[in-house]
């Protein structure tokens, strides 16, 4: 195993170059990455037996993703903020004909107004569309994320295309040192995909059909059933991993230093390497704190949260991210997930657009949760601006 | 019918099986007098229901009634009927 000190960006191209993508259409402007350069110059040197298929728009970027896994194809694309949201109606395309594409999204802000930095609201605005949806919190987690999600996404009871994210500029343009496994030690944990063909002239199908009302909803429902069918596939696949490789990540969520906690912050992405430092400040000085790392946030791992937390009697939730209207896109699952549960959920929405999350904004969120043991607190929701 | 995950049939040509015909509110009717057999009707057909003929022929199971070969047609030879009174 090498280590190199890489972008976050350079470590996506590493992962699909390690898990033999074969086919990558992209869009090569902003709000693009240099994921795709990083490719591009990966398969110009050599490197890599792929195709990298530059489109006219992230439209057309997904739709030609489709018609290469339509192939059978392994197929991967990455993108960001507008330009995910410009391939919303073929992410629903992509996840309903069961095609499993891997995608990267460097999470940025949505415009207006413009900015390109870190911001989840890309990223959850695509919830409902039957994709899975994974979060990382380093570089390193990154690298192990991309090559999982092939695995979990090609997966016989999955089948359903995976987007996994990483924080824009925090991991995007942040050099870390990341492990490089070897290839044929990839190739084991993640065989070469063999799905036959959709499309074949020499075994025409029909694709995209209309099935009627009294058909129809039995296609949903078996979406339904394959994002269960990866609660069980995603943290089987991470077991694997580590076994493999040494590393793991808990599966679907991460429970931080709950033992004996009171008061946890459930947040995702590169946040919460600040949280698990606050959290241990504060165990140090006796607090009985700890943290709740969602990685899965498609499929939403609802028993999971239950079960870590049990104990507790306030969960904040930290998103950099906001329905309008409503609050925290993730506060409200937790909210719903933990309906049985008699712990207080309060939400907070912080670091919008690429503003920090500091250490002292946690703690300020931390202290929140730790008063509201005892006092019910005046907003469910705040805003840290 | 077997239900595939994506929804998608294996067997080829079984939209035949479909006949479009219940969408139709007017029919197009060819009068055969003023018909030049010029083809363009049945290359403008999206159902490929027409056969090339002078009058041409249309297979009413599957057209639709869209109306668009009496629209292309330059002999105005095709008149949409409404289903009723056709
Ligand atoms: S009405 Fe439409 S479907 Fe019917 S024959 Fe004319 S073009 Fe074809
Ligand atoms: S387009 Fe009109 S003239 Fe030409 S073949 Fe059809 S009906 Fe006849």
């Amino acid at each position: 195993m090498v280590a190199r000190v890489m972008s976050g960006n350079e470590v996506v191209a590493y992962g699909v170059k390690l898990s033999r993508a074969e086919i990558v259409p992209s869009y090569p402007i902003t709000p693009q990455t240099t994921i795709v350069e990083q490719i591009a110059e990966f398969i110009a040197n050599g490197e890599m037996r792929a195709e990298l298929m530059r489109v006219e728009s992230e439209y057309a970027a997904m739709g030609a993703c489709i018609g290469a896994s339509l192939m059978g194809a392994r197929t991967f694309t990455a993108t960001s903020s507008q330009g995910l949201a410009f391939m919303h109606e073929l992410t629903h395309w992509a996840a309903g004909s069961r095609l499993p594409i891997v995608m990267a999204v460097v999470n940025r802000a949505m415009a207006p107004p413009w900015n390109i930095w870190a911001d989840q609201q890309d990223v959850l605005s695509q919830r409902d569309t039957g994709w899975l949806s994974l979060f990382c919190e380093t570089n390193q987690e990154v690298l192990d994320t991309c090559i999982q999600a092939f695995r979990i996404s090609e997966d016989r009871e999955v089948l359903l295309p995976v987007m996994f994210s990483l924080d824009g500029f925090m991991l995007s343009h942040t050099s870390e040192p990341v492990e490089l496994p070897k290839q044929g030690d990839v190739d084991g944990f993640l065989p070469e995909s063999r799905r036959p063909p959709l499309l074949d002239v020499d075994h025409p199908t029909t694709l995209f059909n209309v099935p009627v009302p009294e058909q129809y909803m039995e296609f949903r429902h078996w979406i339904e059933k394959s994002m269960d069918a990866a609660r069980r596939v995603i943290p089987k696949a991470d077991r694997e991993f580590k076994r493999r490789f040494g590393r793991g990540y808990r599966g679907m969520l991460e429970p931080y230093w709950l033992e004996g906690a009171e008061v946890a912050l459930l947040t995702a992405g590169s946040v919460c390497g600040t949280v698990r430092d606050v959290v241990e400040s504060l165990r140090k000085r006796g607090e009985k704190v700890g943290m709740i790392k969602l990685r899965s946030f498609r499929p939403f791992p609802s028993e999971e949260l239950r079960r870590a937390c049990e104990g507790l009697r306030v969960l904040g939730v930290a998103d950099r991210a906001c329905s309008f209207g409503m609050g925290g896109i993730i506060f409200s699952d937790v909210s719903a997930a933990l309906q049985p549960l008699n712990v207080r959920v309060l939400g907070f929405i912080a670091g919008l657009g690429g503003r920090d999350i500091t250490h002292r904004d946690i703690w300020r969120m931390f202290k929140r949760c730790i008063r509201a043991i005892e006092v019910t607190p005046a907003r469910a929701i705040e805003w840290f601006v | 019918m077997k239900l595939t995950p994506g929804a998608v049939i294996t067997e080829p040509g079984s939209t035949t099986r479909y006949q479009t015909n219940g969408w139709r509110t007017f029919r197009p009717a060819v009068d055969s007098g003023k018909c030049t057999g010029c083809g363009l009707c049945w290359l403008y057909c999206p159902d490929a229901v027409i056969s090339r003929g002078k009058p041409p022929g249309v297979d009413y199971r599957y057209c639709k009634g869209c109306g668009i070969c009496a629209n292309e047609c330059p002999a105005k030879a095709i008149t949409m009927v409404p289903e009723e009174r056709g």
